[in-house]
Protein backbone atom coordinates (compact mmCIF):
# COMPACT_ATOMS: atom_id res chain seq x y z
CA UNK A 1 0.00 0.00 0.00
CA UNK A 2 2.44 2.71 0.87
CA UNK A 3 5.85 2.27 0.52
CA UNK A 4 8.62 3.32 2.81
CA UNK A 5 9.60 7.08 2.36
CA UNK A 6 12.74 8.40 2.50
CA UNK A 7 14.84 9.28 5.78
CA UNK A 8 13.95 11.89 8.43
CA UNK A 9 10.05 12.17 7.21
CA UNK A 10 8.15 15.36 8.17
CA UNK A 11 6.08 14.53 11.48
CA UNK A 12 3.08 14.02 10.85
CA UNK A 13 -0.34 15.02 13.01
CA UNK A 14 -2.91 13.59 11.25
CA UNK A 15 -4.32 11.03 9.12
CA UNK A 16 -6.97 10.81 6.78
CA UNK A 17 -8.15 7.28 5.23
CA UNK A 18 -9.81 8.89 2.01
CA UNK A 19 -9.02 12.16 -0.03
CA UNK A 20 -13.09 12.54 0.13
CA UNK A 21 -12.96 12.88 4.13
CA UNK A 22 -14.17 15.45 6.24
CA UNK A 23 -12.21 15.09 9.65
CA UNK A 24 -8.91 13.37 9.92
CA UNK A 25 -7.57 11.48 13.05
CA UNK A 26 -4.55 13.05 14.90
CA UNK A 27 -2.02 10.55 15.35
CA UNK A 28 0.30 12.49 17.92
CA UNK A 29 0.25 14.24 21.42
CA UNK A 30 0.72 17.68 22.05
CA UNK A 31 -1.36 19.18 18.68
CA UNK A 32 -2.43 22.53 20.49
CA UNK A 33 -4.64 25.75 19.00
CA UNK A 34 -2.09 27.69 16.08
CA UNK A 35 -0.13 24.12 15.51
CA UNK A 36 0.55 23.79 12.00
CA UNK A 37 -0.40 20.16 10.75
CA UNK A 38 0.94 17.95 8.26
CA UNK A 39 -2.04 15.90 6.98
CA UNK A 40 -1.72 12.37 5.75
CA UNK A 41 -4.13 11.13 3.29
CA UNK A 42 -3.49 7.01 3.26
CA UNK A 43 -5.47 6.06 0.25
CA UNK A 44 -2.81 8.05 -2.26
CA UNK A 45 -0.12 9.00 -0.05
CA UNK A 46 0.02 12.66 -0.37
CA UNK A 47 -0.11 15.19 2.37
CA UNK A 48 -2.04 18.18 3.25
CA UNK A 49 -1.79 21.10 5.41
CA UNK A 50 -3.84 22.94 8.04
CA UNK A 51 -3.72 24.68 11.32
CA UNK A 52 -5.16 23.27 14.74
CA UNK A 53 -7.86 26.05 16.06
CA UNK A 54 -7.61 23.69 19.33
CA UNK A 55 -6.40 21.27 21.30
CA UNK A 56 -7.27 18.44 20.48
CA UNK A 57 -5.81 15.01 22.02
CA UNK A 58 -4.50 12.08 19.87
CA UNK A 59 -6.83 9.99 18.30
CA UNK A 60 -9.28 12.26 18.38
CA UNK A 61 -10.40 14.43 14.94
CA UNK A 62 -9.78 17.36 13.42
CA UNK A 63 -12.32 19.06 11.03
CA UNK A 64 -11.04 19.46 7.22
CA UNK A 65 -13.80 22.10 6.56
CA UNK A 66 -16.15 24.12 7.79
CA UNK A 67 -19.73 21.92 8.73
CA UNK A 68 -23.02 23.10 9.57
CA UNK A 69 -25.87 20.84 11.63
CA UNK A 70 -26.95 18.13 9.41
CA UNK A 71 -24.03 18.17 7.47
CA UNK A 72 -22.91 14.32 7.35
CA UNK A 73 -19.36 13.80 8.28
CA UNK A 74 -17.25 11.66 5.86
CA UNK A 75 -14.73 9.04 6.97
CA UNK A 76 -12.91 5.84 5.20
CA UNK A 77 -14.80 7.86 2.05
CA UNK A 78 -18.09 6.64 4.07
CA UNK A 79 -21.11 8.36 5.82
CA UNK A 80 -19.72 8.46 10.14
CA UNK A 81 -22.44 10.45 11.41
CA UNK A 82 -24.75 13.86 11.00
CA UNK A 83 -23.13 17.19 12.29
CA UNK A 84 -25.13 18.50 15.42
CA UNK A 85 -23.59 22.10 16.20
CA UNK A 86 -21.16 24.41 13.89
CA UNK A 87 -17.79 23.08 13.35
CA UNK A 88 -14.53 25.07 11.65
CA UNK A 89 -11.91 23.42 9.89
CA UNK A 90 -9.08 23.00 12.09
CA UNK A 91 -11.30 22.81 15.30
CA UNK A 92 -12.13 19.07 17.48
CA UNK A 93 -14.53 17.07 15.80
CA UNK A 94 -15.66 14.84 18.43
CA UNK A 95 -19.16 13.80 20.48
CA UNK A 96 -20.52 17.50 21.29
CA UNK A 97 -20.35 18.88 17.65
CA UNK A 98 -21.11 15.04 16.04
CA UNK A 99 -24.21 12.26 16.28
CA UNK A 100 -24.77 9.05 14.92
CA UNK A 101 -27.59 8.10 12.51
CA UNK A 102 -28.73 4.66 13.76
CA UNK A 103 -30.43 4.01 16.99
CA UNK B 1 7.23 -12.20 0.23
CA UNK B 2 4.91 -12.71 2.78
CA UNK B 3 6.36 -14.60 5.52
CA UNK B 4 3.66 -17.33 4.97
CA UNK B 5 2.96 -19.53 1.99
CA UNK B 6 2.24 -22.94 1.52
CA UNK B 7 5.19 -24.07 2.96
CA UNK B 8 5.03 -22.48 6.31
CA UNK B 9 4.61 -25.07 9.22
CA UNK B 10 4.43 -24.68 12.92
CA UNK B 11 5.02 -26.69 15.74
CA UNK B 12 1.55 -27.84 17.30
CA UNK B 13 -0.01 -30.41 19.29
CA UNK B 14 -2.13 -32.66 16.97
CA UNK B 15 -5.11 -34.35 18.44
CA UNK B 16 -7.07 -37.65 18.30
CA UNK B 17 -9.65 -35.93 15.79
CA UNK B 18 -6.96 -34.19 13.48
CA UNK B 19 -7.45 -30.82 14.74
CA UNK B 20 -4.12 -29.63 15.73
CA UNK B 21 -3.83 -27.07 19.23
CA UNK B 22 -0.73 -24.58 20.15
CA UNK B 23 -1.31 -25.44 23.92
CA UNK B 24 -1.54 -28.60 25.62
CA UNK B 25 -3.98 -28.07 28.78
CA UNK B 26 -5.73 -30.43 31.39
CA UNK B 27 -9.19 -28.48 32.32
CA UNK B 28 -11.42 -28.88 35.05
CA UNK B 29 -14.67 -27.42 33.73
CA UNK B 30 -17.67 -26.41 35.92
CA UNK B 31 -20.86 -27.19 34.42
CA UNK B 32 -22.52 -24.44 36.58
CA UNK B 33 -21.77 -21.58 39.13
CA UNK B 34 -22.08 -24.08 42.12
CA UNK B 35 -18.92 -26.43 41.01
CA UNK B 36 -17.03 -23.52 40.36
CA UNK B 37 -15.08 -24.30 44.29
CA UNK B 38 -14.93 -27.81 43.29
CA UNK B 39 -13.24 -26.93 39.74
CA UNK B 40 -10.88 -24.34 41.51
CA UNK B 41 -9.80 -26.85 44.28
CA UNK B 42 -8.82 -29.80 41.82
CA UNK B 43 -6.91 -27.10 39.87
CA UNK B 44 -5.01 -25.94 43.17
CA UNK B 45 -4.51 -29.79 43.74
CA UNK B 46 -3.26 -31.12 40.70
CA UNK B 47 0.04 -28.56 39.52
CA UNK B 48 -0.95 -27.94 35.70
CA UNK B 49 -4.33 -28.56 35.89
CA UNK B 50 -6.48 -25.25 34.78
CA UNK B 51 -9.95 -24.16 36.07
CA UNK B 52 -11.98 -22.10 34.00
CA UNK B 53 -15.13 -21.21 36.12
CA UNK B 54 -18.22 -18.81 35.10
CA UNK B 55 -21.22 -17.63 36.63
CA UNK B 56 -23.68 -19.67 34.95
CA UNK B 57 -25.50 -22.99 34.15
CA UNK B 58 -28.24 -23.49 36.28
CA UNK B 59 -31.91 -22.79 35.50
CA UNK B 60 -31.51 -21.34 32.01
CA UNK B 61 -33.56 -23.50 29.03
CA UNK B 62 -34.46 -22.78 25.40
CA UNK B 63 -31.82 -21.24 22.91
CA UNK B 64 -29.71 -20.04 25.93
CA UNK B 65 -29.53 -23.18 27.43
CA UNK B 66 -28.60 -24.82 24.29
CA UNK B 67 -26.17 -21.99 24.15
CA UNK B 68 -24.31 -22.59 27.34
CA UNK B 69 -24.07 -26.35 26.43
CA UNK B 70 -22.38 -25.14 22.97
CA UNK B 71 -19.88 -23.24 24.68
CA UNK B 72 -18.99 -25.46 27.47
CA UNK B 73 -18.43 -28.41 24.75
CA UNK B 74 -17.35 -26.61 22.34
CA UNK B 75 -14.56 -25.34 25.03
CA UNK B 76 -13.80 -28.77 26.35
CA UNK B 77 -13.13 -29.40 22.29
CA UNK B 78 -10.61 -27.19 21.52
CA UNK B 79 -7.86 -28.50 20.14
CA UNK B 80 -5.34 -26.41 22.66
CA UNK B 81 -7.09 -28.64 25.33
CA UNK B 82 -5.27 -32.18 25.75
CA UNK B 83 -7.93 -33.32 28.03
CA UNK B 84 -11.01 -32.41 30.42
CA UNK B 85 -12.52 -33.12 33.38
CA UNK B 86 -16.29 -32.04 34.10
CA UNK B 87 -17.33 -31.29 37.23
CA UNK B 88 -20.99 -30.41 38.30
CA UNK B 89 -23.91 -30.30 40.36
CA UNK B 90 -25.74 -32.88 38.76
CA UNK B 91 -24.91 -36.20 36.97
CA UNK B 92 -27.38 -35.58 33.77
CA UNK B 93 -26.22 -32.32 32.09
CA UNK B 94 -22.81 -33.03 33.19
CA UNK B 95 -22.91 -36.20 31.63
CA UNK B 96 -23.93 -34.29 28.58
CA UNK B 97 -20.68 -32.26 28.43
CA UNK B 98 -18.33 -35.14 28.93
CA UNK B 99 -20.29 -36.85 25.87
CA UNK B 100 -20.17 -33.99 23.84
CA UNK B 101 -16.35 -33.52 24.66
CA UNK B 102 -15.51 -37.38 24.35
CA UNK B 103 -17.19 -36.79 20.54
CA UNK B 104 -13.39 -35.39 19.74
CA UNK B 105 -12.06 -38.83 20.86
CA UNK B 106 -9.61 -37.04 23.29
CA UNK B 107 -9.87 -37.77 27.71
CA UNK B 108 -12.73 -36.48 28.95
CA UNK B 109 -14.70 -37.45 32.69
CA UNK B 110 -17.14 -35.81 34.83
CA UNK B 111 -17.89 -35.74 38.38
CA UNK B 112 -21.62 -34.73 40.13
CA UNK B 113 -21.57 -33.26 43.39
CA UNK B 114 -25.10 -33.99 44.78
CA UNK B 115 -24.68 -37.33 46.53
CA UNK B 116 -21.35 -37.24 47.75
CA UNK B 117 -20.06 -33.47 48.63
CA UNK B 118 -17.66 -31.21 47.84
CA UNK B 119 -15.18 -32.87 49.69
CA UNK B 120 -15.09 -36.38 47.90
CA UNK B 121 -15.85 -35.00 44.16
CA UNK B 122 -12.68 -33.08 44.62
CA UNK B 123 -11.01 -36.14 45.63
CA UNK B 124 -12.15 -38.20 43.00
CA UNK B 125 -11.72 -35.66 40.26
CA UNK B 126 -8.45 -34.79 41.51
CA UNK B 127 -7.23 -38.37 40.94
CA UNK B 128 -8.52 -38.33 37.41
CA UNK B 129 -6.70 -34.62 36.92
CA UNK B 130 -3.46 -36.38 37.83
CA UNK B 131 -3.60 -38.91 35.55
CA UNK B 132 -4.52 -36.76 32.46
CA UNK B 133 -1.69 -33.85 33.48
CA UNK B 134 0.60 -36.40 33.82
CA UNK B 135 -0.18 -38.16 30.53
CA UNK B 136 -0.72 -34.80 28.41
CA UNK B 137 2.78 -33.52 29.96
CA UNK B 138 4.02 -36.17 27.41
CA UNK B 139 2.83 -34.89 24.49
CA UNK B 140 4.88 -33.35 21.73
CA UNK B 141 4.80 -30.69 19.48
CA UNK B 142 5.14 -31.27 15.82
CA UNK B 143 5.41 -29.92 12.47
CA UNK B 144 2.16 -28.87 11.00
CA UNK B 145 0.86 -27.07 7.97
CA UNK B 146 -0.16 -23.69 8.47
CA UNK B 147 -3.49 -23.73 7.13
CA UNK B 148 -4.14 -26.46 10.03
CA UNK B 149 -4.01 -23.10 12.50
CA UNK B 150 -7.15 -21.91 12.80
CA UNK B 151 -7.30 -17.77 13.94
CA UNK B 152 -9.82 -15.73 14.94
CA UNK B 153 -9.97 -12.17 15.15
CA UNK B 154 -12.15 -9.17 17.64
CA UNK B 155 -11.16 -5.74 19.10
CA UNK B 156 -11.82 -4.04 21.96
CA UNK B 157 -10.91 -0.40 23.50
CA UNK B 158 -10.63 0.57 20.44
CA UNK B 159 -9.86 4.33 19.33
CA UNK B 160 -9.18 5.68 16.05
CA UNK B 161 -5.64 4.57 15.84
CA UNK B 162 -7.56 0.95 15.33
CA UNK B 163 -9.03 1.88 12.53
CA UNK B 164 -5.97 3.39 10.78
CA UNK B 165 -2.84 1.08 12.60
CA UNK B 166 -4.13 -1.83 14.63
CA UNK B 167 -7.68 -3.53 12.39
CA UNK B 168 -5.49 -2.92 8.67
CA UNK B 169 -2.60 -5.10 10.28
CA UNK B 170 -5.23 -7.73 11.06
CA UNK B 171 -6.80 -7.36 7.70
CA UNK B 172 -3.24 -7.47 5.77
CA UNK B 173 -2.28 -10.55 7.68
CA UNK B 174 -5.83 -12.20 6.99
CA UNK B 175 -5.25 -11.39 3.52
CA UNK B 176 -2.19 -12.94 3.99
CA UNK B 177 -3.97 -16.29 5.45
CA UNK B 178 -6.97 -16.60 3.40
CA UNK B 179 -5.43 -17.60 0.23
CA UNK B 180 -3.47 -20.27 2.38
CA UNK B 181 -6.93 -22.29 3.23
CA UNK B 182 -6.77 -21.02 7.27
CA UNK B 183 -9.82 -21.22 8.77
CA UNK B 184 -10.52 -17.32 10.12
CA UNK B 185 -12.90 -15.94 12.27
CA UNK B 186 -15.09 -12.63 12.57
CA UNK B 187 -18.22 -11.78 14.42
CA UNK B 188 -19.04 -8.34 16.80
CA UNK B 189 -22.23 -7.87 14.86
CA UNK B 190 -23.99 -4.92 16.37
CA UNK B 191 -20.00 -3.46 15.34
CA UNK B 192 -20.55 -3.69 11.93
CA UNK B 193 -23.43 -1.21 12.35
CA UNK B 194 -23.11 1.34 9.49
CA UNK B 195 -19.98 -0.87 7.54
CA UNK B 196 -23.01 -3.97 7.46
CA UNK B 197 -23.15 -3.18 3.52
CA UNK B 198 -18.96 -3.50 3.00
CA UNK B 199 -19.82 -7.09 4.58
CA UNK B 200 -22.84 -8.02 2.88
CA UNK B 201 -20.44 -7.17 -0.42
CA UNK B 202 -17.59 -9.10 0.73
CA UNK B 203 -19.69 -12.54 0.98
CA UNK B 204 -18.64 -15.06 -1.38
CA UNK B 205 -21.98 -15.61 -2.81
CA UNK B 206 -25.74 -14.40 -2.28
CA UNK B 207 -26.23 -17.83 0.42
CA UNK B 208 -23.82 -16.38 2.87
CA UNK B 209 -25.43 -12.55 2.49
CA UNK B 210 -28.49 -13.74 3.13
CA UNK B 211 -27.31 -15.59 6.21
CA UNK B 212 -25.02 -12.82 7.11
CA UNK B 213 -28.12 -10.09 6.66
CA UNK B 214 -30.55 -12.08 8.86
CA UNK B 215 -28.02 -12.15 11.69
CA UNK B 216 -27.20 -8.48 11.29
CA UNK B 217 -30.89 -7.97 11.33
CA UNK B 218 -32.05 -10.07 14.33
CA UNK B 219 -28.95 -8.61 16.40
CA UNK B 220 -30.63 -4.82 15.62
CA UNK B 221 -33.92 -5.94 16.63
CA UNK B 222 -32.31 -6.85 20.20
CA UNK B 223 -31.14 -3.17 20.16
CA UNK B 224 -34.29 -2.03 19.18
CA UNK B 225 -36.19 -4.25 21.64
CA UNK B 226 -33.90 -3.28 24.81
CA UNK B 227 -32.80 0.38 24.00
CA UNK B 228 -33.70 3.56 26.02
CA UNK B 229 -31.70 6.00 24.01
CA UNK B 230 -29.22 6.05 20.85
CA UNK B 231 -26.52 3.90 22.87
CA UNK B 232 -24.60 6.51 23.02
CA UNK B 233 -23.21 5.91 26.74
CA UNK B 234 -22.22 2.37 26.02
CA UNK B 235 -21.84 1.83 21.85
CA UNK B 236 -19.35 3.73 21.40
CA UNK B 237 -18.10 3.18 24.75
CA UNK B 238 -16.37 5.33 27.43
CA UNK B 239 -13.18 3.84 26.35
CA UNK B 240 -13.92 4.02 22.73
CA UNK B 241 -15.25 8.16 22.97
CA UNK B 242 -12.03 8.47 25.15
CA UNK B 243 -9.67 7.50 22.39
CA UNK B 244 -11.58 9.59 19.99
CA UNK B 245 -14.54 7.60 18.28
CA UNK B 246 -17.66 9.55 18.09
CA UNK B 247 -20.16 7.02 16.73
CA UNK B 248 -21.54 3.63 15.97
CA UNK B 249 -20.62 3.76 12.26
CA UNK B 250 -16.99 5.58 12.67
CA UNK B 251 -16.23 2.59 14.91
CA UNK B 252 -17.39 0.02 12.70
CA UNK B 253 -16.12 1.21 9.61
CA UNK B 254 -12.66 0.63 11.72
CA UNK B 255 -13.68 -2.57 12.78
CA UNK B 256 -14.35 -3.54 9.42
CA UNK B 257 -10.11 -3.18 8.53
CA UNK B 258 -10.21 -6.57 10.23
CA UNK B 259 -11.74 -8.79 7.26
CA UNK B 260 -8.80 -6.79 5.08
CA UNK B 261 -9.37 -5.99 1.24
CA UNK B 262 -9.47 -8.96 -0.87
CA UNK B 263 -10.54 -11.74 1.67
CA UNK B 264 -14.19 -12.58 1.19
CA UNK B 265 -16.65 -13.47 3.80
CA UNK B 266 -17.02 -17.22 2.95
CA UNK B 267 -19.41 -18.44 5.56
CA UNK B 268 -21.85 -17.93 9.10
CA UNK B 269 -22.13 -19.06 11.93
CA UNK B 270 -24.42 -18.50 15.05
CA UNK B 271 -22.15 -18.39 18.53
CA UNK B 272 -20.06 -21.09 19.51
CA UNK B 273 -20.67 -23.08 16.46
CA UNK B 274 -18.05 -25.25 14.59
CA UNK B 275 -16.91 -23.93 11.03
CA UNK B 276 -17.27 -26.69 8.19
CA UNK B 277 -14.89 -25.99 6.10
CA UNK B 278 -11.90 -23.46 5.43
CA UNK B 279 -11.94 -19.64 4.85
CA UNK B 280 -13.47 -16.58 6.39
CA UNK B 281 -16.42 -17.38 8.64
CA UNK B 282 -18.38 -14.48 10.90
CA UNK B 283 -19.89 -15.64 13.75
CA UNK B 284 -22.79 -13.89 15.27
CA UNK B 285 -21.65 -12.51 18.31
CA UNK B 286 -21.60 -9.88 21.30
CA UNK B 287 -18.96 -7.43 20.45
CA UNK B 288 -18.02 -7.52 24.45
CA UNK B 289 -14.35 -8.41 24.34
CA UNK B 290 -14.51 -11.72 26.68
CA UNK B 291 -17.65 -13.09 25.36
CA UNK B 292 -16.19 -12.80 22.09
CA UNK B 293 -13.36 -14.22 22.39
CA UNK B 294 -14.85 -17.15 24.80
CA UNK B 295 -17.20 -18.12 21.71
CA UNK B 296 -14.28 -18.20 19.16
CA UNK B 297 -12.91 -20.21 21.58
CA UNK B 298 -15.83 -23.20 21.58
CA UNK B 299 -15.91 -22.42 18.07
CA UNK B 300 -12.17 -24.12 17.76
CA UNK B 301 -10.08 -21.50 17.34
CA UNK B 302 -6.70 -21.82 18.27
CA UNK B 303 -4.80 -18.21 17.99
CA UNK B 304 -6.65 -15.00 18.50
CA UNK B 305 -5.61 -11.88 16.93
CA UNK B 306 -6.90 -8.73 19.12
CA UNK B 307 -5.83 -5.21 17.90
CA UNK B 308 -6.62 -2.67 20.58
CA UNK B 309 -6.48 1.58 20.58
CA UNK B 310 -7.00 2.55 24.12
CA UNK B 311 -4.95 -0.95 25.63
CA UNK B 312 -7.82 -3.59 26.48
CA UNK B 313 -5.95 -6.04 28.97
CA UNK B 314 -7.79 -9.32 27.96
CA UNK B 315 -6.93 -13.06 27.81
CA UNK B 316 -8.55 -16.39 27.75
CA UNK B 317 -7.82 -19.28 29.63
CA UNK B 318 -7.29 -21.52 26.69
CA UNK B 319 -6.94 -19.32 23.39
CA UNK B 320 -3.92 -17.54 23.18
CA UNK B 321 -4.67 -13.45 22.76
CA UNK B 322 -2.26 -11.78 20.69
CA UNK B 323 -2.49 -7.64 21.02
CA UNK B 324 -1.80 -5.65 18.38
CA UNK B 325 -1.55 -2.07 19.18
CA UNK B 326 -0.77 1.21 16.89
CA UNK B 327 -1.69 4.10 19.29
CA UNK B 328 1.84 5.25 20.31
CA UNK B 329 0.59 6.76 23.86
CA UNK B 330 -1.18 3.68 24.15
CA UNK B 331 2.24 1.52 23.93
CA UNK B 332 4.26 3.82 25.84
CA UNK B 333 1.78 3.58 29.09
CA UNK B 334 1.03 0.03 29.11
CA UNK B 335 3.25 -1.62 26.96
CA UNK B 336 2.97 -4.89 29.24
CA UNK B 337 -0.16 -5.86 27.04
CA UNK B 338 1.31 -5.13 23.68
CA UNK B 339 2.61 -8.12 21.65
CA UNK B 340 2.91 -6.56 18.22
CA UNK B 341 3.28 -2.67 18.01
CA UNK B 342 2.36 -1.26 14.58
CA UNK B 343 2.29 2.54 15.62
CA UNK B 344 5.23 3.08 13.63
CA UNK B 345 1.88 2.89 10.23
CA UNK B 346 0.92 6.02 11.29
CA UNK B 347 4.09 8.02 10.71
CA UNK B 348 4.73 5.97 7.65
CA UNK B 349 7.97 4.51 9.61
CA UNK B 350 6.32 0.80 8.09
CA UNK B 351 3.91 -0.26 5.24
CA UNK B 352 0.84 -2.18 5.95
CA UNK B 353 2.04 -5.11 4.48
CA UNK B 354 5.19 -5.15 7.46
CA UNK B 355 2.56 -4.60 9.68
CA UNK B 356 0.89 -7.96 9.09
CA UNK B 357 4.14 -9.41 8.37
CA UNK B 358 4.92 -8.38 12.22
CA UNK B 359 1.87 -9.93 13.26
CA UNK B 360 1.74 -13.25 11.04
CA UNK B 361 5.50 -13.83 12.79
CA UNK B 362 4.19 -13.45 16.30
CA UNK B 363 1.44 -15.72 15.15
CA UNK B 364 3.55 -18.50 14.39
CA UNK B 365 6.17 -17.66 17.51
CA UNK B 366 2.48 -17.61 19.57
CA UNK B 367 1.56 -20.75 18.15
CA UNK B 368 5.08 -23.02 18.53
CA UNK B 369 4.71 -21.90 21.93
CA UNK B 370 5.86 -18.44 23.14
CA UNK B 371 3.66 -16.84 26.01
CA UNK B 372 1.40 -13.77 24.76
CA UNK B 373 1.64 -10.69 26.81
CA UNK B 374 -1.96 -12.02 28.54
CA UNK B 375 -1.40 -15.14 29.30
CA UNK B 376 2.36 -13.97 30.66
CA UNK B 377 -0.09 -11.53 33.08
CA UNK B 378 -2.47 -14.26 33.86
CA UNK B 379 -5.61 -13.25 31.78
CA UNK B 380 -8.15 -15.81 31.52
CA UNK B 381 -11.21 -14.16 31.25
CA UNK B 382 -14.03 -16.94 30.60
CA UNK B 383 -17.40 -15.17 30.05
CA UNK B 384 -19.97 -16.98 28.77
CA UNK B 385 -22.98 -15.23 26.94
CA UNK B 386 -26.56 -15.58 27.94
CA UNK B 387 -29.48 -14.92 25.50
CA UNK B 388 -31.71 -13.91 28.05
CA UNK B 389 -33.40 -14.23 31.81
CA UNK B 390 -33.04 -18.41 33.84
CA UNK B 391 -36.29 -19.65 34.54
Amino acid sequence: MVERLPREPALIHCVLHDAADTVAVVVVEGVSAGTAMTGWVMDDDRTIALEARQDIPIGHKVALRDMAPGDTVVKYGIDMGKVVAPIRRGEHAHVHNIKTKRW
Amino acid sequence: MSVVSQDTTFLGYRRENGRVGVRNFVVVLPLDDLSNAAAEAVAHNIKGALAIPHPYGRLQFGADLELHFRTLIGAGCNPNVAAVVVIGIEDGWTKKVVDGIAATGKPVVGFGIEGHGDHDTIMRASKAAREYVQWASEKQREPCPIAELWVSTKCGESDTTSGCGANPTVGNAFDKLHPLGNYLCFGETTELTGGEQIVAARCASDEVRRQFMFMFDRYQKVIDRHKTSDLSDSQPTKGNIAGGLTTIEEKALGNIQKIGKVCTVDGVIDKAETPTHPGLWFMDSSSAAAEMVTLCAASGYAVHFFPTGQGNVIGNPILPVIKICANPRTVRLMGEHVDVDTSGLLQREINLDQAGDRLLECMLRTANGRLTAAEALGHREFVLTRLYESA
